[in-house]
């Protein structure tokens, strides 16, 4: 299965939230979404949006590199049957 | 959160919406502001969705609503606030929603809820604006408010029995005191209503700035990163042309650095200090006074001598040496909202 990816880094939330809202609501069941982000709010929203909505969140990332170029957040979502 | 719990424990499958019009008090905000750092910074509308176990779906409102806030065909309330007109854009929105193709449930939904009080908010929540809210939403009687419903007319879920009428409220007025029992009785400890308004646009300050964005374009428009800014720092105009936003602390510091490539940037070389971002066409002369009051809000208020960097957009840098503004040369008029 193909990872998606998804950049919304430079976006506040909710913005974050409501683009991978509006991408998952594309992607077939099983699909693997990687998203990245800046807003430090992102650490709970998308968690608690994933809960919600019953997608399973895979990892939670913040990579050396990532911190290198400023706060980057890395989260892989599995979408789950709607 | 009343109100859908209210109607959840009457058996009826409950979705939430909560619209982003870029005004919202919540999320980014928190994100900016380092001295709450330590409050989680959560989006309290999720947050509400986790505790009730009913989805949330936030919804991307920010160019439709440029319309409600520059155009409000029923005026503001005491500040920028467009109140009236924007719960009829919500629930005709949330309408809009339901009727598109599998937006939300593929069963669809039968009625609209919202957690208006009567006599809660002074202009927007009185017992004439509802019936005109629901009215010009092309809700009509789809929409119910279950906190104040023995107030009003039956509606269609009512009068259909999907909703048992005698288990809805009837609260008014501004005491909160029956819906937090209420909400005490339904077992919500933690209730996350704000008591003040939802949005930056029912506060004073912020809405001076607005006005302020408004009169210095020439024209009553705005983009996002507009609003956002006017939500961060300190907005200091000396002059038409120009104005000053300096950061409060360093997470306004850190938002305002996302900005350097559309404006200049002032930075204090010589000591700590916030940075400051400059909006308009300065000149030489005003880039200077820019420098001295970057200065007063640093480290170095008291120092005999600043250095100061101006850093373009375009990559070109330079440095300014110079004193920083003594408090009585700052005048009040030029601090926007303040
Ligand atoms: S305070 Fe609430 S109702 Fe009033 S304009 Fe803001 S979001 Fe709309």
């Amino acid at each position: 299965m193909a990872l998606e990816t998804l950049d919304t880094r430079g976006l506040l939330c909710p913005l974050p939230v409501i683009r991978t809202q509006d991408r998952i609501r594309s992607l077939a069941p099983g699909s693997m979404l990687v998203v990245t982000a800046s807003d430090a709010g992102t650490l709970q929203d998308i968690p608690a949006w994933c809960r919600v909505h019953g997608h399973r969140l895979v990892t939670t990332e913040q990579t050396e590199e990532d911190i290198e170029k400023g706060r980057t957040y890395r989260f892989t979502i599995c979408v789950v049957e709607q | 959160m009343l109100a859908a719990k209210v109607i959840a424990d009457q058996g009826i499958a409950v979705e939430g919406v909560n619209f982003f019009t870029g005004f919202c008090v919540e999320g980014h905000t928190h994100a900016i502001r380092e001295n709450r750092s330590k409050r989680p910074k959560r989006n309290n509308a999720l947050w509400v969705a986790e505790q009730l176990g009913i989805k949330l779906h936030i919804i991307d409102v920010i160019e439709e609503y440029k319309d409600i806030v520059l155009n409000p065909r029923h005026g503001y309330g005491a500040h920028l606030n467009p109140c009236l007109d924007c719960k009829v854009f919500m629930v005709k929105k949330a309408m809009e929603l339901w009727l598109s193709d599998g937006f939300m449930s593929e069963h669809g939904f039968d009625f609209i809820i919202t957690g208006e009080v009567i006599g809660q908010r002074p202009k927007s929540q009185r017992k004439a604006t509802m019936p005109l809210i629901a009215r010009e939403s092309g809700a009509d009687d789809r929409l119910l408010r279950p906190l104040c419903a023995k107030f009003l007319p039956e509606t269609l879920p009512e009068r259909e029995g999907w909703v048992d009428r005698e288990a809805l409220f009837g609260f008014h007025g501004r005491n909160r005191t029956p819906q937090i029992e209420l909400a005490r009785r339904l077992g919500i400890e933690d209730w996350a209503q704000p008591a003040g308004g939802c949005c930056f646009l029912t506060d004073d300050s912020y809405s001076d700035k607005l006005q302020d964005l408004w009169q210095a374009q020439g024209v009553r428009s705005y983009e996002l990163d507009d609003i956002m800014l006017l939500k961060v720092g300190r907005h200091i105009r000396p002059a038409a042309n120009f104005k000053l936003i300096i950061g409060r602390e360093l997470g306004e510091n850190r938002y305002l650095e996302g900005y350097r490539k559309q404006f200049p940037a002032l930075k204090l070389e010589s000591h700590k200090g916030p940075l400051c971002l400059i909006d308009g066409t300065p000149s030489a002369a005003d880039l200077l006074l820019a420098a001295r009051i970057t200065g007063r809000y640093s480290q170095g208020r008291e120092a005999e001598q600043i250095v100061v960097s101006v850093n373009w957009p375009d990559g070109r840098r330079e440095e300014l040496t110079t004193t920083p503004l003594p408090k009585a040369e700052l005048a009040p008029e030029w601090l926007i909202g303040a």
